[in-house]
């Protein structure tokens, strides 16, 4: 079919977990002194859905740029383990990591606004990602990206290709930029709060279409998020970090048995409907977490 | 009736786009009322039309008593209404420092003792004079959502119309930051006008919410109707099921 196959070439590394994460450290030098943004994160994925929950600072995005390789140029990267398929990312040649990058390992961004060229025709930019890491013709190569776009329920999508992103919504900005991250089959997915920018009510059917395409296809995911909730009732195991440090790792079936303080925080200051709390509980935060 | 925002046949239109197609809308004094609707369905052009950022074209606003059209407003209006927006990196001036801000509304109104305001405006937010004179770069967004507060706060005013005020911020942020506006409520009495597409906010701070689509208000309902799904509005259900979260179907 039209589509990559992931689990070709499979069988070299099966034993290796999809992607190993240990102590990975990110370090930004500033005028006053250095600044560690991730503090030591260690974990493994295979074929499933991961959530990293945080708040604003917490390291959450760092984390998800350290392993695609997107960490801007001054900061200092360290981990004792950073592989993906066995294969170390920190000591590859750069030509390796950019062969990975967008092939293999693919991101999503929050807001289509900002990270979709705006001078190129949304066609003509998939086609860039695909052309990048394949050799197909030019017909080829259109024929694919109206199947990607019919697949994340983009209806007429010969029209779209030809659109500029300033023409579509967000919700459909948003389905071109997966459309334009799966293009090329990518065995590992990591979404930075790829809804947060959305209007609610179209956050769920763009997630759903996520949701499709990440187990059709078996992919690794995470989702980084600041939506604790949204987070666990859309992934299998969930992270929760603070301070750079993860503090609490759940199943996401186990969210009501979350033991850490500051989970516990974030769970209960969230107004609901039906609760009369009046004032809201609000996180007390102790400084022993973020030791 | 005791109406503190009177909104009639309120019309606002961009070529021929109507932003707002003839609006009516009530808020009694005291009350929270909360608006919520899609993007672009209106709710953020209503607030900017009655504060009179944007001016409306036909139609009927009376704030307290007094009737207003377009977009001229008395200093007097000022007075009693204030806004805050759901940016704090955007709605403060960066060149400013927290001292310089809350002394413009005190400037423009001429107001004498405003040392004294200052620093009890900073206080009721639960900010220190350590922050008087920092600039808004050297705050974090809640500091900076509590300095947009104390803005609203220093000229008294009797209603806040609130964009989206904790949107923009983290989860534990935005619970200190609804506290601190229904403290600033119950000690000043004040009405809220509040937009919001999260109906856990609303329904926390709201007594009543108008449900508003393509420009129009679709229904008003009171919060509980919330808790009870007693509500008629396609839209109202969506949100419904999007506040709770993914599920697989």
């Amino acid at each position: 079919m039209m589509m990559g196959n992931p689990s070709v070439n499979m069988t070299a590394t099966t034993e290796a977990p999809l992607l190993a994460v240990d102590d990975l450290r990110v370090t930004f030098p500033t005028r006053t002194g250095e600044v560690t943004a991730v503090r030591g994160v260690s974990f493994t994925l295979g074929k499933e859905r991961l959530g990293i929950v945080g708040e604003s600072g917490s390291g959450k995005s760092q984390t998800g740029r350290a392993i695609m390789g997107l960490t801007a140029g001054h900061a200092k990267i360290t981990a004792n383990k950073l592989k993906f398929r066995g294969r170390d990312l920190l000591s590859m040649p750069k030509s390796e990591r950019r062969h990975i990058r967008g092939k293999q390992i693919a991101m999503i961004l929050q807001d289509p606004k900002y990270s979709l060229n705006p001078v190129m025709t949304i066609g003509r930019q998939i086609v860039e990602t695909l052309k990048t890491h394949e050799k197909v013709s030019g017909a080829q190569a259109k024929e694919r990206v109206i199947t990607m776009l019919e697949s994340v329920q983009i209806r007429d999508p010969g029209r779209v290709y030809d659109l500029y992103p300033h023409e579509v919504s967000g919700g459909m900005g948003q389905r071109v930029m997966i459309a334009m991250m799966l293009i090329c089959g990518p065995e590992l997915l990591i979404a930075d709060e790829p809804t947060s920018a959305l209007d609610v009510t179209v956050q769920l059917d763009v997630l759903d279409i996520l949701d499709k395409l990440v187990s059709e296809r078996g992919m690794g995911l995470i989702f980084v998020s600041h939506d604790l909730r949204l987070v666990s009732s859309f992934c299998d195991r969930v992270l929760v970090m603070y301070a750079g440090r993860v503090v609490e790792e759940l199943a996401s079936a186990d969210l009501s048995k979350a033991s850490h303080p500051y989970t516990l925080g974030l769970l209960n200051c969230l107004p609901t409907i039906g609760s009369n709390r009046h004032p809201l509980p609000v996180l007390d935060r102790k400084p022993e977490w973020s030791l | 009736m005791s109406a503190i925002i009177s909104i009639r046949d309120m019309l606002v239109t961009y070529d021929d786009f109507a932003a707002l197609d003839h609006v009516s809308m009530d808020v009694e004094e005291g009350e929270s009322f909360g608006i919520v609707g899609e993007s672009g369905s209106g709710k953020s052009t209503l607030l900017r039309a009655v504060s009179g950022l944007a001016g409306f074209d036909s139609g009927t606003l009376t704030v307290a008593g007094k009737t207003y059209s377009g977009q001229s407003r008395t200093k007097e209006f000022y007075r009693t209404v204030q806004m805050v927006f759901q940016d704090p990196y955007g709605s403060l001036h960066p060149r400013q420092t927290v001292d310089r801000l809350l002394l413009e509304p005190l400037a423009i109104h001429g107001f004498t003792d405003v040392d004294v305001r200052i620093a009890r405006a900073l206080d009721e937010v639960g900010l220190g004079a350590g922050f008087r004179f920092r600039y808004s770069h050297q705050l974090s967004g809640g500091q900076r959502q509590r300095i947009a507060i104390a803005r609203a706060l220093i000229l008294e005013p009797k209603i806040l119309l609130l964009d989206e005020p904790t949107s923009a911020l983290d989860a534990s942020i935005q619970a200190e930051i609804l506290n601190l506006l229904e403290q600033a409520k119950r000690d000043r009495g004040l009405t809220f006008v509040m937009v919001s597409h999260d109906l856990g906010v609303i329904s926390h701070m709201c007594g009543r919410l108008a449900v508003m689509k393509s420009g129009k208000v679709v229904e008003t309902v009171p919060a509980q109707a919330l808790e009870s799904r007693e509500f008629s509005a396609d839209y109202t259900r969506q949100l419904l099921v999007a506040s709770e979260g993914f599920s697989r179907g």
